[in-house]
C-alpha cells in the first residue's frame, strides 16, 4: 500500500498548482462571474498548450493519456484555485462519454478538437422533475431517413451557452434510450442561461424539431442506461476531487485567521472552541481525501469502483459543507461581506456537493450496493 | 499511489486469517461480548474462553506473532507495521482477544526504544514470550485528560525507590503481573519535566487493588492505592524524569491498536445479516430509506477507519509518527462506535433494549451492550476533546495561549 503520490504526479501537482496560481487570481474568478461567457478564452487556450485538456485522452487522439489520477490532481488544483472553465463540462463529461462510447471515426472526430481546445461539450441528461437519475424519458427523439428530430426540454446543462455540442439523453423508442450529439447552437435549440449560487452558469435548453443526424449516435441505439451510469459514476468522483480542493483552501484560510485574529487579547485560534473546529476541519480533510482518492484510484486502475465512488462523493459532499460552514464561523462577519473570497468557496462546495448526486442520493447507492 | 496489499502483505492477511478460523471454534465471535471500540465488556460467553485464549496466545508466541515488528534479537520477526496492522485487523475481525496486549503491544516496544541494555535483558525475553500481563498506571483521581498532573510520587531511599499514591480506571489490574506506571521523580521540576516509568510487581506489599464495576455490572476497572510501596531502583526503566516524552509515542501507538477495525466490520455484517432477515410491521426492514441511509453511513464510515488505519501503518513504516494522525484515526474509530451503536439501537427499537439470553433478543443483545460500552470509547486513551487538542495544537500549530 502506498497512499502517496508518485514523484510525477508530484511535480504534475505543483506545476498545476503554480500554474493556476499565477494565472487565476480572484480578480479573474470574479471577473468570470459577471462575463458573459464564464470562462477566459486565453486561459483556456493556455490550458490546451499545457495538454491538460487531453489529460485522460490517449495519444492517437492527439492527448497525453493520462490515467484518472492525473486528471484527479487537476480537478483538485482547480477547486484550489476557484477556477470557472468549461473543463469538467467537456473533458470530464463530453470527452469521457466520447471515449466510453464513441466510433473509431467519432473519436478521431472530435477529441483531437478537444485536445486543442476549439470544441466545446455540455451534458444535457436531467429533466423537469428530475433530480439526480436521468431518464430522458420526456424527450422523444422520433426516427425517419434523415436521423432524428427531437423534442424535449433539458435543465441544468451546465455550459449551454458556450456548447458546440452537448451530450443529450433522449428516447429513440419504446423503452429505448440513446445519447445524441447536438449541434449546440442549431435551429430548434433554445436556451435561458442563469447563473446558480455556484456561480456557475447553466442553461435550460429546449429543444423543438431539432434535428441531429444518423451518424452523431453516441454508442449503439438502447444503450444509454449503462453509459450514463458510468459517467456519473466518474463524474460524482470528479466533483469530490474538485471538493477536495476546495475544501483545502477554506481551510488554509480558516487556519490562517484563526492564528492572526486577536480577540480578548489573544489569537482566536488559542481558543479551544475553534481549535475544536479547526481539528473537526483537518478530519473532514483527511477522510474525504482517503475515501474519493480510493475511488479514483480503483478507477485509474479499470476496477469495478461503484461502491467507493458513492461512498467518495456522498461523504466528501457532506464533509465539504460542514468545512465551509465551520471555515465561516471561525472568520465571523469578515467572509460574509462580498470583497472576501471564502464565500467563493462556500458557494461552489455546495454546487459540487450537489452536482451528480448528492449525499443522500449516493448513500442510497451504497445502500443498494450492500445488498438493502 | 496503491491502495493494495502488496503480494507479501496479501500472503500474510491469508496466512493470519487461516490461522484463526484453524484455532478458534467455529462459533467462538458469537461469544465475544466487547463492542468495537468499547472498553468495558471483554467478556466471553463461553465456559472454555479462558483455555481457548492461553491456548491461542501460546501458539501465537511460537509463530512470533506476538511482537510481530520487534527485532528479531529481542524475539521478534521484524515485519512491517502494516504487517501489524493487518495482523490486528485479522484478530480483531474474528474476535480473537489476545491476553496480554499490553506487555506486548505497548509497554515492549517503549522499552525496546528508551529501555537500557539492562532493562532490556530483564523484561524483553518475558514479555516477548507472553509470560507476564501488564496494566497501565497512568490515569489518577486528579490526572485524567490531564496526565502531566499525575500525583503519585517515587523517592530515592538507598537502593529502592518508595512510592505513594493512587491510580485509577486500571484496565484488569487485578489480572495482571505487574504496573507499567507513571509517577513523579522530580517534585519541584515543571509538570511534564518530573516523570519516569516504573515497572511494579502487584505482589509487592503496600500495592492494594480495588474493583470498580463499571457500567454493564463487570468487574474491568479497579482502583489501585500505593502505600509505601519499594521497588528496587532498576525498575525505573529508561532514563529519570523523561517519562512524560515517551508517553506521548506510547499513547499514539495505543491508540492505534486499540482500535482493532476489524471487530467494527464484524458487527456491521452481523447487523446487516438480521436487518436483511427481518421485516417490520409487513415489510422488509432494509426496505426503510432513513434505516438504509443510516447503514450506508456508517458503512462508509468504516470505509473511512479502514482508510485512516492503514495510512497510519504507512507512515509509520515510512518513518514517520503519525501523532496527529493517530489521533484523528482513534476519533475517528472511538465515535464510530458511538454512531454505530446508537443505529443499531434506532433499527432495533424495543427490540433492542433486551439483554442477551432471551428468545426475542435480537442481535445477540449486542445492542444494549453496544449502547452501554461505546460511551468508554470516546472517554478512553484520551477523550475526544483530547484529540481534537492534539490535532489543533500538534498537528495544525494552533497557538497553546
Amino acid at each position: 500500500m502506498d497512499l502517496d503520490f508518485s514523484e510525477e504526479q508530484r511535480i504534475l501537482q505543483r506545476s498545476a498548482r503554480d500554474f493556476l496560481k499565477e494565472k487565476c487570481p480572484k480578480s479573474l474568478v470574479r471577473e468570470m462571474i459577471r462575463d458573459e461567457k464564464g470562462y477566459p478564452e486565453w486561459l483556456w487556450k493556455e490550458m490546451a498548450d499545457l495538454g491538460w485538456l487531453g489529460v485522460t485522452i490517449p495519444e492517437e487522439y492527439k492527448g497525453i493519456g493520462g490515467d484518472f489520477l492525473d486528471l484527479a490532481i487537476l480537478l483538485e488544483a482547480m477547486g484550489e484555485a476557484c477556477l470557472s472553465s468549461p473543463f469538467f463540462s467537456t473533458v470530464v463529461l463530453g470527452a469521457e462519454a466520447l471515449l466510453l462510447a464513441g466510433t473509431e471515426e467519432q473519436k478521431k472526430k472530435f477529441l483531437p478538437r478537444v485536445v486543442e481546445g476549439t470544441l466545446l461539450l455540455a451534458l444535457a441528461a436531467i429533466e423537469p422533475g428530475e433530480w439526480y437519475r436521468a431518464t430522458g424519458s420526456n424527450t422523444i427523439a422520433s426516427r425517419d431517413k434523415n436521423g432524428y428530430l427531437v423534442n424535449g426540454t433539458k435543465y441544468f446543462v451546465e455550459n449551454a451557452h458556450i456548447a458546440d455540442y452537448m451530450i443529450l439523453l433522449a428516447q429513440t423508442g419504446e423503452k429505448e434510450m440513446t445519447i445524441l450529439m447536438v449541434e449546440g447552437k442549431g435551429p430548434g435549440i433554445r436556451f435561458e442561461t442563469v447563473q446558480t449560487l455556484g456561480n456557475e452558469k447553466q442553461s435550460v435548453v429546449i429543444f423543438r424539431d431539432t434535428r441531429v443526424p444518423e451518424a452523431n449516435t453516441l454508442g449503439r441505439a438502447g444503450e444509454a442506461s449503462h453509459l450514463m451510469e458510468v459517467l456519473q459514476e466518474r463524474a460524482s468522483v470528479a466533483k469530490s476531487l474538485e471538493m477536495l480542493g476546495l475544501m483545502k483552501v477554506a481551510f488554509d484560510m480558516a487556519l490562517a485567521y484563526a492564528k492572526e485574529r486577536e480577540q480578548f487579547g489573544r489569537p482566536i485560534g488559542s481558543f479551544q472552541a475553534v481549535q475544536h473546529h479547526c481539528a473537526n476541519m483537518a478530519v473532514d480533510m483527511e477522510s474525504s481525501r482517503l475515501i474519493t482518492y480510493q475511488a479514483a484510484w480503483k478507477i485509474a486502475r479499470g476496477l469495478p469502483a461503484s461502491k467507493e465512488a458513492a461512498m467518495a462523493k456522498a461523504w466528501t459532499s457532506d464533509a465539504a459543507g460542514r468545512l465551509t460552514r465551520l471555515a465561516h464561523q471561525v472568520h465571523g462577519a469578515i467572509a460574509f461581506c462580498d470583497e472576501h473570497d471564502l464565500h467563493l468557496y462556500y458557494r461552489k462546495a455546495k454546487a459540487a456537493g450537489i452536482a451528480f448526486g448528492d449525499a443522500e442520493y449516493h448513500f442510497e447507492k451504497v445502500a443498494e450496493q450492500l445488498g438493502f | 499511489m496503491d491502495f493494495r496489499f502488496n503480494e507479501r502483505e496479501t500472503a500474510f492477511y491469508n496466512e493470519v486469517d487461516d490461522f484463526l478460523k484453524q484455532q478458534l471454534p467455529t462459533d467462538w465471535v458469537k461469544g465475544v461480548l466487547r463492542w468495537p471500540g468499547g472498553y468495558g465488556s471483554q467478556e466471553f460467553d463461553r465456559q472454555d474462553a479462558a483455555e481457548i485464549i492461553d491456548r491461542f496466545q501460546r501458539k501465537l508466541v511460537e509463530k512470533g506473532w506476538l511482537t510481530i515488528s520487534w527485532p528479531k534479537e529481542y524475539g521478534g520477526i521484524e515485519y512491517t507495521y502494516m504487517e501489524q496492522a493487518i495482523f490486528d485487523e485479522r484478530t480483531s475481525y474474528h474476535g480473537a482477544l489476545i491476553a496480554d496486549v499490553i506487555a506486548a503491544g505497548i509497554v515492549g516496544p517503549t522499552i525496546l526504544e528508551i529501555g537500557t541494555e539492562a532493562d532490556k535483558e530483564e523484561w524483553i525475553p518475558k514479555i516477548a514470550s507472553g509470560r507476564i500481563k501488564m496494566w497501565l498506571g497512568y490515569s489518577e483521581p486528579n490526572a485524567g485528560s490531564d496526565l502531566s498532573s499525575i500525583q503519585t510520587t517515587a523517592v530515592e531511599d538507598r537502593d529502592d525507590y518508595v512510592i505513594n499514591g493512587q491510580k485509577v480506571w486500571s484496565s484488569d489490574a487485578h489480572r495482571s503481573d505487574y504496573a507499567w506506571l507513571i509517577a513523579r521523580t522530580d517534585p519541584k521540576a515543571p509538570k511534564h519535566k518530573g516523570i519516569s516509568y516504573f515497572i511494579v510487581d502487584n505482589r509487592t506489599p503496600g500495592v492494594t487493588i480495588r474493583p470498580l464495576v463499571n457500567i454493564h455490572g463487570i468487574h474491568h476497572f479497579n482502583e489501585v492505592f500505593f502505600d509505601n510501596v519499594r521497588v528496587p531502583k532498576k525498575n525505573l526503566i529508561g532514563e529519570k524524569n523523561k517519562g512524560f516524552y515517551h508517553l506521548m509515542t506510547s499513547l499514539a501507538i495505543e491508540r492505534i491498536m486499540l482500535v482493532r477495525m476489524g471487530s467494527f466490520r464484524r458487527i456491521f455484517e452481523e447487523l446487516t445479516l438480521w436487518v436483511k432477515e427481518h421485516d417490520r410491521d409487513g415489510k422488509p426492514l432494509g426496505s426503510y430509506p432513513l434505516l438504509r441511509q443510516k447503514m450506508a453511513e456508517i458503512a462508509t464510515k468504516i470505509e473511512i477507519g479502514y482508510l485512516l488505519f492503514w495510512r497510519t501503518a504507512e507512515l509509520l513504516d515510512k518513518g514517520k509518527i503519525p501523532n496527529v494522525e493517530a489521533s484523528i484515526l482513534k476519533l475517528t474509530a472511538t465515535e464510530l462506535s458511538r454512531s454505530l451503536a446508537e443505529v443499531a439501537m434506532d433499527i432495533l427499537g424495543p427490540y433492542g433494549l433486551l439483554p442477551r439470553g432471551y428468545e426475542r433478543t435480537p442481535f445477540r443483545g449486542m445492542a444494549p451492550r453496544g449502547y452501554l460500552d461505546c460511551i468508554s470509547s470516546t472517554i478512553g486513551a484520551g477523550t475526544s476533546e483530547i484529540q481534537r487538542n492534539i490535532i489543533a495544537v500538534r498537528g495544525l500549530g494552533l497557538p497553546r495561549e
